[in-house]
């Protein structure tokens, strides 16, 4: 396929093309119809190789004109660290698929689960963990966190989490402001944590693209990336926009401003989609044609519409939750998650309906008007109406104690006769953020062929006193409570007083 | 304190009304696990007796008077009512809101600001908080732009490191502790029982810019107020030196340096604890640390000075070079120092529901559990001074206390009933009105009909 006669006489028309005409100073083979040329700019290594044949043949254009062209940028060199056949035997397992199996084993092989059960045989020579009276589920999956781009120390120097410039900022990358040196990174792990989106903040109508990391200690961000994962695009309804924006005298000051401002930008990022899918559709047929100007805003705006970007929308109430899905009809693209939610119990059955997650905290509410309806059975409301419903922290504190707060969710779900069993909550904090930010297919639960990203813990992870002690990701040991060798510290905190003293 | 009965919420008033037990009413609470937190001990199934709001008795062989209504404990477990011990909760409602902040003096006074003033009986988030099983909050002041803690979820961020000068002084202002009660149309049970104060790096931005002026400030103010107590006439008649602070804030100094009002000090870095309790001894003051993070660094110090620790659970991140410190473990080491540890959620009025949780987490990093279980009832009590009213259950305190699904500090765990002043409480609240409306199931109607 890669090198399909399609593309190879693509390939000749546009290089006759761009000699005959001076004028075509930017040639895309990529026709809006191709496969290779609607795979996602995202961080797969096979997406690279792709593109990097594609790009062969487009020897005239000049690099980075084509935002399909070429490898994608900012690429993942995630490499999963050193790992063994390993079993896990005899633990309690929450598989996040709603089983929960007593005294069960799970074995780990290839950095991928193999086998998840109670009659599982313990493969020769595997590395034999004994998970007798603690628990095994998979890891913790954070859909809403600033780690590295509010790190700690929270100083101005380092505190790159929000372009508060604009209300449009969807050019902006979160991955270009994570520091991988932040503290908090290794404190997420020791709270189980192995997978974390990572977003802009919530000034903006459009803050800018996410980026989703695995929690293990890298040199850069693109040494954490997932590689595979789609990029998100958060979005923000309500007080913080207007706030920001009409404090500066400017628009939005209101939320009908708020709306006005993503209707403008959905109209501008639907006419740059045009262009560039006419202009490809034009080289396919073998015709001249000027490509449109690149624009890292509109790249981002049109991966929406593309269905290739996913939005992460910062938005609490109820009413607002609506208008933003009505925006999403009115241009045709998809919301996949609503954060924050505090009122999403209200409109649970339209969530469910709809097919979006909603990612929220147990009860921490009220500290604005559109957290004053803010629930502890906010949870539970929704996973009995059917919702994907998501614990996320957006805190590097809460994050360490997810499972804490999941547990919260579930006790105000009993106490209002709406009880939520462990097996299904346990999905909150792995399967449905792993649903809600498209790597589903690789983690979020445990399943043979998925990733080995698995927990165990001392005990039942909904009690305040069960920690998380071993943590795999892709079956690697990342983080061991009682084996110093697996307690990375990042550069910042050696020959500080806090070394030494975590977990 | 005035103990009128008055609405909260008009619909339920009447009901609620018709409900509440008379003070008089003798009630048993009958065959719950008790953690007395006192002389009794912890009881695996026992009775506590509450007569005219006073505990009057706590064991297993407790006689229940014929009249007595009784309750039934049984598979639960009975605990003192939580204490929060520096919380802005009945001062603050919603954070962003300016005009519900109560909790910090702005510009006009500092060590004169008096938080009592302030506080609301009906605030919305009492209910939140009495179904937590909190029964009392210690209200403390903070420093600057009230409305301290909360979410910030815009990234917006607070770099405030400077203020102008003389906007206000060092002193945040006078701590009160307000019962939780419903129905009370006055909270506070008692005012001006401690002087609040940050230090570190919150201190020296109001100083000016350093630590060395913050101390050298709070010296020289104390030093003022007692010169001030010596020479009031003078000051009356204008022929005292110029003190750079007015008569109200002396005056609300004078029980501080005179070592009867315990001085609160926000504190973060191990080399401030160190230089506050030097200067505390020196002072002869009376002092009680909030924050402490790298607390444990100097545990033996704080504890040889006899000095309590307000210690926020979660705290294990270097959020600032005065934290860098932080760890789980601070909980746990300072106790075992020998440190009265007081375990307390992030200030967040709207995150109270944490104390506990951050009690049961210090348990996982080495503070035992009976510790775990004072540290969020009789040593706060203590450490405030009301422990001769409240923190445990023994005969003659305030019936103040919960009754629990389990273990109080279990993160599923729930209150199922709560007294004040052997008052029982409706446990309901606004969250739990809004999830019933909310409740699955058809409607022709909208929820407001509901």
């Amino acid at each position: 396929m890669m090198h399909s006669p399609l593309l190879v006489r693509l390939a000749l028309i546009a290089t006759t093309a761009s000699l005959l005409s001076a004028c075509v100073s930017v040639v895309s083979v990529a026709p809006a119809n191709n496969p290779v040329a609607s795979v996602v700019p995202s961080n797969g290594p096979g997406s690279k190789v792709k593109m990097t044949d594609a790009a062969k043949v487009a020897v005239v254009l000049p690099k980075g004109s084509d935002p399909k062209a070429g490898p994608a940028p900012f690429g993942s060199t995630y490499k999963p660290l050193p790992s063994q056949l390993t079993a896990l035997v005899g633990g309690h397992i929450l598989t996040a698929t709603g089983e929960e199996i007593d005294s069960g084993t799970v074995v780990i092989d290839g950095g991928k689960i193999v086998a998840v059960g109670k009659d599982v045989q313990v493969p020769a020579g595997a590395k034999i963990v004994d998970a007798k009276g603690k628990w095994i589920t998979p890891g913790i999956i954070d859909i809403h966190s600033h780690l590295g781009v509010y790190p700690s120390p929270g100083v101005e120097s380092l505190s790159d989490g929000n372009e508060m410039t604009e209300p449009n900022t969807a050019h902006v990358w979160a991955e270009h402001s994570v520091w991988p040196q932040d503290p908090g990174f290794n404190r997420a792990r020791a709270g189980g944590v192995t997978t974390l989106q990572i977003l802009p903040g919530s000034a903006n109508l459009f803050g800018g693209r996410s980026v989703t990391l695995k929690n293990v200690p890298a040199l850069t961000t693109e040494g954490m990336k997932f590689p595979g994962a789609p990029y998100g695009l958060k979005m923000a309804c309500g007080e913080n926009p207007k706030r920001v924006y009409g404090h500066k005298g400017r628009s939005p000051a209101t939320r009908m401003g708020n709306v006005a401002g993503y209707r403008s930008a959905w109209i501008q990022a639907a006419s740059y989609k045009r262009k560039w899918d006419d202009y490809r559709a034009k080289i396919a047929k073998g015709e001249k044609a000027d490509p449109p100007e690149r624009s890292l805003n509109l790249d981002t705006l049109s991966g929406v519409l593309a269905g290739e970007i996913r939005i992460q929308n910062h938005c609490y109430r109820a009413d607002e939750m609506a208008t933003m899905i009505d925006i999403s009809r009115e241009f045709g693209f998809k919301i996949s998650v609503f954060h924050h939610s505090s009122e999403a119990y209200k409109i649970a059955d339209l969530l469910a309906k709809e097919g979006i997650c909603y990612a929220t905290w147990a009860d921490w509410a009220g500290f604005k008007m559109e957290s004053y309806d803010g629930i502890a059975e906010n949870a539970a409301i929704g996973q009995k109406a059917g919702a994907c419903v998501i614990i996320h922290s957006d805190d590097p504190i809460m994050t360490q104690h997810l499972n804490q707060e999941a547990a919260i969710a579930m006790g105000a779900g009993a106490r209002m006769g709406l009880p939520v069993s462990r097996a299904d909550a346990i999905a909150w904090i792995t399967l449905n953020p792993a649903k809600g930010m498209g790597i589903d297919d690789q983690t979020g639960s445990l399943t043979p062929g998925k990733n080995a990203d698995v927990v165990l813990w001392s005990g039942d992870p909904f009690s305040v006193y069960s920690t998380a002690d071993t943590v795999f990701i892709d079956g690697a040991v990342v983080f061991d409570r009682k084996d110093p060798r697996y307690q990375p510290k990042s550069d910042f905190e050696l020959g500080q007083p806090g070394e030494g003293v975590h977990p | 304190m005035i103990r009128k009965t008055s609405l909260i919420a008009a619909a339920s008033a009447l009901s609620l009304l018709a409900a509440l037990p008379a003070a008089a009413q003798t009630i048993a609470i009958v065959g719950g696990h008790i953690l007395s937190q006192g002389p009794a001990g912890d009881i695996p199934s026992g009775t506590v007796l509450i007569k005219d709001g006073k505990i009057v008795a706590v064991g297993t062989k407790v006689a229940v008077p014929a009249d007595a209504k009784i309750i039934d404990a049984s598979g639960k477990t009975v605990s003192p009512g939580l204490v929060l011990p520096s919380t802005s909760l009945t001062v603050a409602e919603v954070e962003q809101i300016g005009d519900t902040i109560d909790d910090s003096a702005g510009k006009r006074m500092g060590a004169a600001f008096d938080v009592q003033y302030g506080v609301n009986p009906n605030s919305a988030l009492i209910p939140l908080a009495r179904l937590s099983g909190v029964t009392r909050a210690v209200v403390t002041p903070v420093l600057g732009r009230g409305g301290s803690g909360g979410h910030k979820d815009d990234g917006a961020d607070d770099f405030s490191g400077s203020f102008e000068d003389g906007e206000a002084s060092l002193f945040a202002g006078q701590v009160a502790t307000a019962t939780l009660a419903a129905g009370v149309t006055e909270a506070v049970v008692k005012a001006k029982i401690g002087m609040a104060l940050d230090l570190g790096e919150a201190g020296a931005a109001y100083a000016g810019g350093s630590r060395g002026a913050a101390i050298v400030l709070m010296k020289s103010a104390l030093d003022d107020a007692r010169h001030y107590a010596r020479n009031r006439t003078a000051f009356d008649m204008g022929a005292s030196r110029p003190y750079p602070y007015s008569r109200d804030d002396l005056e609300a100094l004078i029980p501080v340096v005179e070592g009867r009002m315990p001085l609160l000090v926000r504190v973060h870095r191990a080399s401030d604890i160190t230089q506050i309790l030097k200067f505390a001894s020196e002072q002869k003051l009376k002092l009680i640390l909030e924050g402490a993070e790298e607390g444990w660094m100097v545990a033996d110090a704080i504890a040889k000075a006899g000095v309590p620790v307000l210690v926020d659970g979660q705290a294990d991140l270097p959020g600032s070079f005065e934290t860098l410190g932080s760890t789980l473990q601070n909980a746990g080491r300072l106790n075992a120092a020998g440190v009265t540890v007081a375990v307390m959620g992030s200030r967040d009025y709207n995150n109270l529901r944490q104390g506990r949780f951050n009690a049961g987490l210090a348990v996982s990093y080495g503070l035992p559990y009976s510790a775990a279980m004072a540290s969020v009832t009789i040593n706060p009590a203590k450490i405030w001074g009301l422990a001769d009213r409240i923190g445990s259950l023994e005969p003659g305190k305030d019936a103040d206390l919960v009754i629990w699904t389990g273990d109080p500090l279990e993160v599923t765990t729930y209150a199922t009933s709560v007294f004040i002043q052997g008052k029982e409480q409706p446990m309901t609240s606004r969250s739990l009105e809004l999830a019933e409306r909310y409740r699955p199931g058809k409607s022709d109607y909208p929820p407001a009909y509901r």
